[in-house]
């Protein structure tokens, strides 16, 4: 295993709950410790623009890390997590409306659509590999046309407004403010998903990832596991949801369309199948990478390449093939994604300058 | 009731349903040389029209030299992407190809409508013709000839699998990859014509819609409606794939048909092959003629 020769000599594991931890040394730990509280002071350093981007980091991270549960862990594909995504919106949205208070909506939201991923996971808990893959397109096609056609639920084709989260009297309605409520989520939604996986059901999913029928053998119940990865990911889908409903204010059905559920793959896909760290770096990948292309496109702005290609009109289809195209070169060339990258450089430090 | 609508809905639904088999025939003949599942199928058919009518309306090449060029790329397409993209990752699990022909999907689309605008453009007139009476019905002639078209794939493809050689090379790799390897079939060589062999007929069904409708975007939606397609008809049975075209072709109809006259839901055209899609895999997941896959360890 890799992570595991990263460990310094001399850091002996002399009981179960020792090698049970999440962060394994005390380097990582006191790491963490420092990144949280940089983090907590990014309000001040940086613009509203660069929050606003943080904050799309952190809700989308959170979904991403749902469907890395799914498709990671448990080997199970979905092309539908945009619609899951969606249902929380839509949901949290309406709780709001209903005068639940924000900060109750978001969860509630993530349990509601957790039952609509058992729904869905149902079938699921039958099939595998491609079949699933298909299985979940209907999903999404048949949850979008819910959507568009559900006026009591999503407001129709006009799209629903939902309000601020406010907690105790006080409003989080500025990017400075919202920032910590998406990041205290991150952090729970993480740390969950941290401890899920060194658990007995965590170790489950992974079983059935790496052969099915072993797994069975040693007594794993397939059909349970399957559908609880898929209720997992859905509720990771609708906290995300939630948190971009209550940050955007307004929840339409456009948004949520098969182009959002393939970014969502190619975050898990570009961050690193299996990993959790992974699935926020594929987030962070997917928000950044377009204002990299925009930037591209500016710096050839009125020269003749852009004259000839006509860039500034159609940063959008840019945009849309910087995906695709991400997603291939990272199966081709680096299937195991960021995380591994990320990896690779740490034991570089690590080991330098005796790198072999 | 109006019988005259429901009829008309029908023709209508045999019609669209044939094109729907040919590109899940065509599906169906790289998932089962190759065992790639190909979500970029819709994607063939756009780059096909769109090739076709940048011949015809920019370099101004009449239709009959036109559409041989567009196959001729079609051909070379196929085999670029089979070789660029699909070969580097033989052995990989089946979600990373599946994610990467996603990738392909997408990029494509994005690109077409980078270079050819995202509204619908008519290809010029091709068949004098407009309309003819069948049975006291009014059909176009372009229908007509979609559906002669498909009946003559259809024909083609059998007689391919059944007689040639090459045909009977890629049942082989369909059957078993090392034994043919070890007959002296080129299993690479095998692949990248089921993906020639694809691409050119999808491309055919392209532009025939392109005729139709006009080419848009929208052409890569019927990549996505083969799906129930191949399922219902079991995903590695070519003969089931054709059949699974026309049933979802007039399903789809009829559920319109319902949804005028009863429901007024709007949009089950398009939803309703979906649900079915849902249902089959619930019952019977291997479809009507494909073969159970049985594990054993």
């Amino acid at each position: 295993m890799a992570a595991a020769s990263q460990l310094p000599s001399g850091d002996f594991r002399t009981s179960y709950a020792a090698d049970m931890t999440i962060f394994p040394t005390r380097n990582s730990r006191i790491a963490l410790w420092i990144g949280l509280a940089l983090l907590c002071l990014a309000p001040l350093v940086f613009g509203r623009y660069e929050l606003s981007l943080l904050i799309q980091i952190g809700f989308l991270g959170i979904a991403a890390l749902g469907l890395n549960i799914l498709v990671g862990f448990t080997g199970q594909i979905s092309i539908g997590h945009a619609a899951f995504f969606g249902f929380g919106a839509f949901a949290s949205a309406g709780f709001a409306k209903l005068g639940v208070p924000v900060a109750l909506a978001i969860p509630l939201a993530g349990i509601v659509t957790a039952f609509v991923g058992l729904v869905f996971g149902l079938p699921a808990a039958r099939l595998k590999g491609l079949y699933l893959a298909i299985a979940t397109l209907a999903a999404q096609f048949i949850l979008e046309d819910f959507f568009a056609r559900a006026r009591w639920f999503s407001g129709g084709v006009a799209g629903q407004v939902t309000e601020n989260f406010s907690l105790f009297g006080f409003r989080f309605d500025r990017e400075e403010t919202y920032f910590y409520v998406v990041l205290a989520w991150a952090v729970i939604m993480y740390v969950m998903a941290a401890n899920l996986m060194r658990s007995r059901d965590g170790r489950a999913l992974v079983a059935v990832r790496d052969h099915y029928l072993s797994a069975e053998v040693m007594g794993i119940n397939l059909a349970y596991y399957r559908t609880l990865s898929f209720g997992i990911a859905s509720f990771y889908a609708g906290i995300g949801g939630a948190l971009y409903a209550h940050y955007i204010l307004f929840v339409s059905v456009e948004a949520f369309n098969i182009l959002f559920s393939i970014q969502f793959l190619a975050m898990v896909i570009i961050g690193g199948l299996g990993s959790v760290m992974g699935s926020l770096m594929g987030a962070a990948f997917m928000v950044l990478m377009p204002e990299a292309v925009q930037s591209a496109a500016q710096a050839l702005q009125g020269g003749a390449l852009d004259r000839a290609l006509n860039l500034g009109n159609s940063l959008n289809f840019l945009r849309e093939m910087a995906i695709g195209a991400a997603i291939i070169l990272f199966l081709i060339f680096e299937p195991d994604g960021l995380a591994r990258r990320w990896r690779l450089i740490k034991a570089y430090w690590k080991l330098y300058p005796y790198s072999h | 009731m109006e019988w005259a609508l429901l009829f008309q809905l029908l023709i209508n639904g045999l019609i669209v349903g044939a094109l729907y088999g040919v590109v899940a025939m065509s599906f169906v003949l790289i998932y089962k040389a190759s065992q790639v599942v190909n979500f970029a199928q819709g994607e063939f058919l756009l780059v096909g029209a769109w090739a076709c009518w940048w011949l015809i309306t920019h370099m101004q090449l009449p239709f009959w030299l036109a559409f041989p060029m567009c196959l001729a790329f079609m051909t070379i397409f196929g085999i670029v992407l089979q070789v660029t993209v699909l070969r580097p990752l033989i052995g990989e699990p089946v979600i990373s190809v599946i994610m990467a022909t996603v990738g392909l999907s997408i990029f494509f689309q994005a690109l077409m409508k980078w270079m050819f605008g995202v509204f619908a453009q008519p290809f010029p007139p091709i068949f004098a013709a407009d309309r003819v009476s069948l049975l006291g019905l009014e059909v176009q002639s372009v229908y007509l000839l979609s559906l002669g078209l498909s009946v003559f794939i259809m024909l083609g493809f059998w007689w391919f699998f059944t007689f040639s050689k090459h045909g009977l090379a890629m049942r082989a790799t369909a059957f078993d990859q090392q034994v043919a390897q070890s007959l002296g079939v080129s299993v690479p060589k095998v692949f990248a014509m089921s993906w020639a062999i694809s691409a050119v007929v999808s491309a055919v069904a392209g532009v025939v819609v392109g005729v139709v409708s006009g080419v848009s975007s929208g052409l890569s939606f019927y990549g996505i409606k083969v799906f129930p397609a191949v399922i219902l008809g079991g995903l590695d049975s070519i003969v089931g794939a054709m059949l699974g075209g026309i049933i979802v072709g007039v399903l789809e109809n009829l559920a319109q048909y319902l949804d005028a006259q009863w429901l007024n839901w709007g949009n089950m055209i398009n939803i309703a092959p979906f649900y079915a899609l849902v249902l089959i895999l619930l019952i019977k997941p291997y479809g009507l003629f494909g073969t159970r896959n049985i594990e054993r360890v």
